[in-house]
């Protein structure tokens, strides 16, 4: 029950990420309906791994119906008229499959892990519900009650969650990534199914989906099934969903969240240029290093400084992610050693900033984190899912696919001067937003003598 | 990695969740723990070498020439099992081992590992202890970490300094798991389960014993059980059966010969149901339902865990995930798995809910439990499930990190080596009679450990212990 589910793009960001590099060719097709297919050969098992991505997340939501996407997410395993509610998943295990979906702020999607001859029962069932999908209300009624105590699991009871909530909700005011993937509490209350209904009609089509496919496969053939199950499907006419930029940030912004917690959390972000938004293409591969030169190992700066060397932090982190749709942050977080209070710790990361914009790097450092992003391509090649998943976020925000294959090269050319140019045009504190977790006791006053403390001093139960 | 709870101290803080799912975490993890082990007589099985050092550490090896990395695993019977009356010590051992090894500190190590791309990690469960190292097999880079592998197992230093400092990292773990409702009902339930027994040994100790450890206690720890007799070695990588021997008696040799781990004590069962509240000011509450379940190579191995797979084990579409989520809204996750360890590991049905549907959810959870050990999966339901096991078959195998597990799996329990050749075999010679005479032999129902966590910062009444309170 640990926080990251799929901590995929975790690893992108925390350990000095690396896409595909040499890896075997993308076949890409484009069906006559707009569906677009994307297809990896990978031959050292008899496995496959489908995926369908939809352009449509959080990020694609307006204020009061947010959280519509993943509660839609949720609503595609609700049935059809061919294979009604809960059929999807029995299909899918009774074929040995696995199966779960995701929504994140720019993408909605489904997997299914299948032995290799049995992708057509994934396309079939896929393509039945992107266009047939029931909706039923009573079925909804209940699932909305699930996602609430998603909600309350994720959210609403985990400090660090509930801070990083508010902070988004502090960073961003024009941008649709200040409102959380899953939704507030309130606008779940008053979600409709007619709502729903409007959602799925609008995004889910053939022409707003791509579908991954890597494994022990031949791609014309992967072709040819998709074309005979995708291929009969009507497009719709998207209307994209307006740009709502940023505004620009004028001065440090500061919050307090106070929660029930025994750890005081720190959140900072700092607004950054992506992929997608930046002016100079190289200004993203400069902050991915950088965040690796914080944070790339147990040798980077803050494991070296801060979690060791001045123990300041017992945990200190950093990330990015340059494949956002939108200007999105780079965040560094960190829980302080006992003994050091919030304020150190904020000074310390922000002594990091400022190291990063007045000094370049050491070549040393640099050499360290491209040899991990070099290392970290050949070992995300064990993991057929995470090949298609690099595959499915790059064409669903609206970059070409190829990316993946320069990342490794785009990552070797960063240079110092580009990490501490990048440094000091966008780590300022105007671009700044921090959030502190002020932990409230974790005991109600009035519950109980002779029970095992929740909130025993520095305790926590252990129950002899 | 290979029990649920893999033991490490955080060493870096999760920066938030950036995707919500259909399907709850509890399901994938006992995915992954039932998905250590299956087999078949169909398909392709990897061919698994096996030897024995001349010190004493047992080797599987598993060549996968297709990409040029190794995995390398040391996995030592030293987990929390082994704390000795001193809670938090195997953890704190594990911690320790890259902290400082020959002449090198721990930013020596550390840079050496990462200027060569290779990742080197620590953990320590309640069975085992791990030393897992990946690394790229050009051997200009494969060699220097070697030598850092080499010098973290045969000349770990321990140094004072680092000892305080991950001291203190445990405390901060402790509160964490303090404010975690789930964690707090995760370890009320094997304190619940497991009394006096070496399993109820909290990982991370307590406040009490983390301020008691030593030096000394870390390095009997260490001298006792970080030995090659007491080792074992899964290697998964572009190697050949000649160099990953070289390889296995290089980094063995650093390891003193040593001894076994005596075995641990029989687990006792329970006599009565034990309840337990924590208060805890969260909307949901949480529920950990359970008893001591099975070991690894249990005779009633193959009808509890296929049994399991229709009660709890699948995921959406099992029965306990049927009744609580699918017909009533009442949580996002619900499940139940066995944690086959090498005494009776727990077997365990969770889910939370709303605090003011606890009890709603908690005499589904219960009454749907009771059905199932009274009268065990239909014909249908089982067929689907076998269907699921042994069809995914391949998905259990499908890359190195996967066959490692099952290496290290096999390897520390023992278990034969044509165990994945037959897996699948085992999965449909279950008949449903055996599931239910096994349910009814091993489950009871009646005298269960109960956990909930929660009730909210205003809990009106809490409800207190059934029968018994906290440990037997």
């Amino acid at each position: 029950m640990r926080r990251c589910i799929l901590p995929l793009l975790l690893l992108s960001l925390l350990l000095p990420p690396a896409f595909a590099g040499s890896a075997p060719a993308v076949h890409e097709f484009t069906l006559d309906n707009g569906l677009k297919l994307l297809v990896r050969e990978d031959h050292r098992a008899p496995v496959v791994v489908s995926q369908i991505w939809y352009k449509v997340g959080s990020s694609y939501e307006h204020d009061g119906i947010t959280g519509i996407s993943h509660v839609l997410e949720h609503m595609m395993f609700k049935g059809t008229e061919k294979y009604p509610a809960g059929e999807f998943s029995r299909i899918i295990s009774e074929n040995g499959g696995r199966e779960n979906a995701f929504t994140g702020k720019d993408y909605t999607a489904y997997f299914q892990q299948l032995e290799k001859s049995r992708l057509e029962v994934s396309f079939r069932l896929e393509a039945d519900r992107m266009r047939n999908l029931l909706l039923p209300e009573d079925e909804f009624r209940k699932e909305v009650r699930v996602v609430m105590e998603e909600r309350r699991l994720r959210t609403e009871d985990d400090p660090e969650a509930l801070t990083y909530e508010q902070f988004m909700a502090t960073a961003f005011v024009s941008s649709p990534y200040g409102h959380p993937v899953i939704g507030w509490m309130d606008d779940l209350e008053n979600l409709t199914i007619e709502d729903l209904r409007r959602w799925y009609r609008r995004w889910y089509a053939p022409n707003n989906a791509t579908v991954v496919v890597v494994g022990d496969v031949d791609p014309q053939a992967v072709y040819a099934l998709a074309s005979k199950h995708f291929g009969p499907l009507k497009p719709s006419t998207l209307i994209p969903p307006k740009p709502r930029h940023e505004i620009p940030q004028r001065g440090l912004r500061r919050i307090t969240v106070k929660a029930p917690a025994q750890l005081p959390y720190l959140l900072m972000g700092y607004k950054v240029p992506v992929l997608k938004t930046a002016a100079e293409d190289w200004e993203p591969y400069a902050l991915e290093v950088l965040a690796g030169v914080l944070d790339g190992g147990d040798s980077a700066r803050l494991a070296r400084e801060l979690v060791r060397g001045r123990q300041i932090a017992a945990s200190a982190g950093a990330g990015y992610s340059l494949t956002a749709r939108q200007d999105d942050l780079l965040l560094l977080d960190g829980t302080p050693a006992p003994g050091h209070d919030i304020q150190t710790l904020k000074a310390a990361l922000r002594d990091q900033i400022r190291r990063l914009r007045e000094e370049p790097v050491s070549p040393a450092e640099l050499a360290r984190v491209k040899a991990q992003v070099v290392a970290n391509d050949v070992y995300q090649k064990d993991s057929v899912f995470y090949q298609a998943m690099v595959l499915g976020i790059l064409e669903t925000v609206g970059l070409d696919w190829r990316l993946a294959d320069e990342y490794v090269d785009r990552i070797r050319a960063v240079t110092a001067e580009q990490i501490q140019a990048v440094a000091r045009k966008y780590l300022t504190d105007d671009r700044l937003t921090i959030a502190v977790l002020e932990p409230l006791p974790l005991a109600a006053p009035e519950s109980g003598a002779g029970r095992h403390g929740a909130g025993s001093p520095g305790g926590g139960p252990h129950g002899h | 990695m290979f029990q649920t709870r893999s033991q490490t101290i955080a060493r870096r803080p999760c920066l938030r969740s950036f995707f919500f799912c259909a399907r709850p975490a509890p399901a994938v993890l006992a995915f992954l723990i039932l998905s250590l082990l299956l087999g078949s007589a169909a398909l392709a099985t990897p061919s698994i070498q096996h030897w024995t050092t001349q010190n004493g550490a047992r080797v599987y090896f598993v060549a996968a020439p297709e990409l040029p990395m190794v995995d390398v695993q040391f996995i030592f019977d030293a987990g929390s099992a082994r704390d000795g009356g001193h809670p938090g010590v195997a953890l704190l051992t594990s911690a320790l081992l890259d902290q400082g090894a020959g002449e090198l500190d721990a930013d020596a190590i550390a840079e050496r590992l990462e200027s060569v791309g290779a990742r080197l990690s620590t953990s320590s469960h309640r069975d085992m202890a791990v030393i897992s190292l990946r690394s790229l097999t050009e051997a200009q880079l494969l060699e220097p970490a070697l030598e850092v592998l080499e010098l973290v197992l045969g000349q770990p230093t321990f140094p004072q300094a680092a000892l305080e400092r991950e001291r203190k990292r445990m405390q901060v773990a402790l509160q964490a798991q303090a404010q975690s409702p789930g964690d707090l009902a995760e370890k009320a339930f094997f304190a619940a389960l497991y009394g006096e027994h070496p399993y109820a040994s909290p990982p991370l100790g307590t406040e009490e014993s983390l301020a008691r450890l030593t030096r000394e206690d870390v390095l009997r720890h260490h001298g006792r059980y970080y030995v090659a007799r007491n080792a074992l070695v899964a290697i998964v990588g572009a190697l050949d059966r000649k160099a990953a021997e070289a390889l296995a008696a290089r980094l063995a040799g650093a390891l003193p010969e040593g001894a076994k781990a005596p075995p641990l004590p029989p687990v006792r069962p329970l006599d009565q149901p034990v309840t337990r509240h924590i208060d805890h000011p969260s909307t949901q509450t949480h529920v950990r339902m359970g008893q001591p379940g099975m070991k690894r190579g249990d005779p009633d191995y193959f009808p509890l865990y296929v049994g399991n797979h229709v009660l709890g084990g699948s995921g959406l579409v099992s029965r306990i995930s049927e009744e609580i989520r699918e017909k009533r809204g009442l949580a996002y996750s619900a499940y139940s798995y066995f944690m086959p360890m090498r005494e009776l590991g727990p077997y365990t049905l969770g889910l939370q809910t709303r605090n003011d549907q606890t009890e709603e959810a908690l005499a589904v959870l219960r009454r749907t439990l009771k059905e199932f050990v009274a009268e065990g999966p239909s014909e249908e339901e089982l067929r689907a499930s076998k269907r699921n096991i042994t069809g995914g078959f391949p998905l259990r195998l499908s890359s190195n990190a996967k066959i490692a597990s099952n290496l290290a799996m096999i390897g520390f329990y023992e278990l034969p080596l044509d165990y994945l050749e037959t897996f699948n075999s085992r999965v449909e010679a279950v008949t449903r009679e055996q599931i239910v005479a096994a349910f009814q032999r091993r489950i009871h129902p009646e005298r269960m450990v109960t956990i909930t966590v929660g009730g909210g910062a205003a809990l009106a009444q809490p409800e207190r212990s059934g029968t018994g309170n906290g440990n037997r």
